[in-house]
């Protein structure tokens, strides 16, 4: 690698170095929030990662992220909690491999409904084996995990995700995903193995999320299927993402820091009308930010190179 | 006769699926826009009817009749005001897709939020017709009967309606090729709001007929939803045949499965053959085109 391409690694990890501390010095409240904003910032981030080149709209992160909680819930107090999160991790990249390979032939409206269904489905078969096998539907967490543990790891699985998506990015994979993205047909035609390079890559989204649920169970003394496979979760995660940009790797962060503060407030405050207010939010970004905030950056970025060249040929 | 029970069950059952993919089906065939919020307006108009039978003790079936015109009205002015922008941005038919699903997940939580705003959040229901019907040896309440009755002779009167009528002919002309519709003089947008607006008179009516014999609550929408995605893709998008067929499976899927099966196991089945079908033929049963 060159010099240039040391910039961003290193940017990651400087950023990662300044937040660090921040537990230290945060009340609870703060930290809750940052806690969601890092969660989100993950999810958000390992979601564009897929969807982000190829267009394929995924609503599935609610069913890796609650498959994530539950391994955690169910082995968390069996193993050496440092042994889980690889486990959950295992168990996100098999289940991922399997859907991905039966389901990526299915493109636009048919992908968008399969993973629209599919949280829905494993929620109902975790419900359905709980009070089936387990006696109760709900479960109980008793994990000791500090708030400020849970803020490390999730910055370190930030900072393992933005350079993850950078090294994709920059590989044979990446070129890939992005021809498939722009045309299947013509990427199928000009050697490109489509099935694995879309598999591989909705494999590691996918694990990226099943350890952010693992991460974040032990916030929760309680869970159940509904609040582990919250369906909420992916939309929320989708609307940052666009909100950013998904077509940068760092676009999706700037969607999660702004929405997830909102939403925050929001749920505090109104809470009858939250579902009001996440569905306007969610229409005024589709209307008026179509190509999220990078792409407005772009934008205002031509408009300054544009009017920065006039000046310099002021006769044009 | 247990099982006469179980299938009659599920073929009223599919039969009310089928009619409320049908709307669904009109409106993504036609218009191309894939409307996520679609089972809250079927919720919606439950509650509608619901509220119309407990306060004021009008019927159901009158309650169709309010019911209709005034989706019919909002899914018009819908398409108009929210989706025709859209349609208009969009450069590529994947484009208006993807806009349109993440448009209409909008409006999903603002539909779902006022009627939460509303009802709250708790099941209702209420006794309309809770006769028993001797049929083939089996017990079926009036209303079931009456439900199905209805969805079959609405489901009728549509497609008399689509293929006698010039109207609907025009109709099948922009679901075939909305491209060459207007080299015969047919006005696409026009036509592709009415039928969006129609398919929302089909969920009014779905919505009304279920509320005759189900318990609902405001957050049931994505259910409902779902279902009729299921069937649309099953049966072939666009498809109002594949529709009814893909219907009368899923409902008899249903009801076999929570008979011999586990009642907690019917989505899940529902989905697992929704995904076999998929899987062997990717544009469902009756479908012709890719994608």
């Amino acid at each position: 690698m060159t010099a240039k391409d040391w910039i961003v690694p290193l940017a990651i990890l400087a950023a990662a170095v300044v937040l660090a501390p921040l537990p230290l010095v945060a009340g609870s409240y703060w930290m809750a929030l940052l806690v969601n904003v890092l969660m989100y910032a993950v999810l958000a981030t390992a979601w564009a990662l897929f969807s982000g080149p190829t267009h394929y709209v995924s609503l599935a992160t609610a069913a890796f992220f609650g498959l994530g909680a539950y391994t955690m819930a169910f082995l968390g107090e069996k193993l050496p909690l440092a042994l889980v999160y690889p486990v959950a991790a295992l168990i996100g990249a098999v289940i991922a491999t399997i859907v991905g390979l039966s389901t990526l032939r299915l493109s636009g409206v048919y992908f968008v409904i399969f993973t629209f269904g599919l949280a829905e489905l494993v929620r109902q078969l975790v419900t359905w084996a709980e009070a089936k096998y387990g006696g109760t539907v709900g479960r109980f967490v008793f994990i000791d995990v500090t708030q400020q543990g849970i803020y490390w790891m999730l910055l370190g699985m930030l900072v393992l995700v933005l350079l993850t998506g950078f090294l994709v990015q920059r590989s044979r994979l990446g070129w890939a995903l992005k021809a498939i993205g722009e045309d299947e047909t013509v990427a199928r035609h000009a050697g490109i193995d489509t099935t694995v390079s879309k598999v591989a890559v909705f494999v590691i989204s996918a694990t990226f999320m099943t350890v952010v649920g693992a991460i974040m169970a032990p916030r929760w003394t309680y869970i159940d299927p509904s609040i582990a496979f919250n369906p909420i979760i992916s939309f929320q995660v989708l609307i940052m993402a666009l909100l950013g940009g998904a077509a940068r790797l760092y676009g999706p962060i700037l969607g999660v820091v702004p929405l997830a503060i909102l939403f925050e407030i929001l749920q505090a405050n109104f809470p009858n009308s939250f579902s009001i207010l996440l569905g306007l939010a969610f229409l005024v970004i589709v209307y008026f930010v179509p190509s999220g905030i990078v792409g407005l950056i772009d934008q205002g970025r031509d408009v300054l190179g544009r009017a920065g060249r006039r000046r310099a040929h002021p006769a044009e | 006769m247990f099982l006469v029970d179980v299938i009659l069950s599920g073929l009223i059952l599919g039969g009310i699926y089928a009619l409320i993919a049908m709307g669904l089906s009109l409106q993504y065939g036609v218009a191309r826009i894939m409307n996520l919020a679609y089972g809250e307006f079927t919720i919606a108009a439950s509650f509608l009817a619901y509220v119309m039978f407990t306060l004021a003790g009008v019927s159901p079936i009158l309650a169709l009749a309010v019911a209709m015109p005034a989706s019919f009205a909002l899914n018009w002015a819908i398409y108009r005001v929210l989706m025709t922008p859209l349609v208009k941005r969009a450069k590529s038919p994947g484009a208006l897709e993807v806009d349109s699903i993440l448009a209409t997940f909008g409006l999903l939580f603002v539909v779902q939020g006022i009627l939460l705003m509303i009802f709250g959040g708790s099941y209702v229901s209420y006794s309309y017709l809770a006769v028993p019907v001797q049929i083939i040896g089996s017990t079926v309440a009036l209303n079931r009967l009456l439900a199905a009755g209805l969805a079959v002779a609405i489901a009728l009167a549509l497609t008399l309606f689509l293929m006698r009528t010039r109207i609907g002919t025009a109709i099948r002309a922009v679901s075939v090729n909305p491209a060459a519709a207007p080299l015969v003089g047919i006005d696409t947008t026009a036509y592709a709001a009415f039928a969006f607006g129609l398919g929302g008179a089909l969920v009014a009516a779905s919505g009304v007929l279920v509320s005759m014999f189900f318990t609902f609550n405001a957050a049931m929408g994505v259910v409902f939803t779902m279902k009729a995605l299921i069937v649309v893709i099953m049966g072939g998008v666009g498809n109002i045949f594949g529709a009814l067929i893909a219907g009368l499976i899923l409902g008899l899927a249903e009801s076999l499965t929570a008979a011999f099966l586990d009642g907690g196991l019917t989505l899940a089945v529902n989905f697992a053959l929704f995904l076999a079908i998929l899987l062997i033929r990717p544009t469902g049963l009756f479908g012709k085109a890719a994608r």
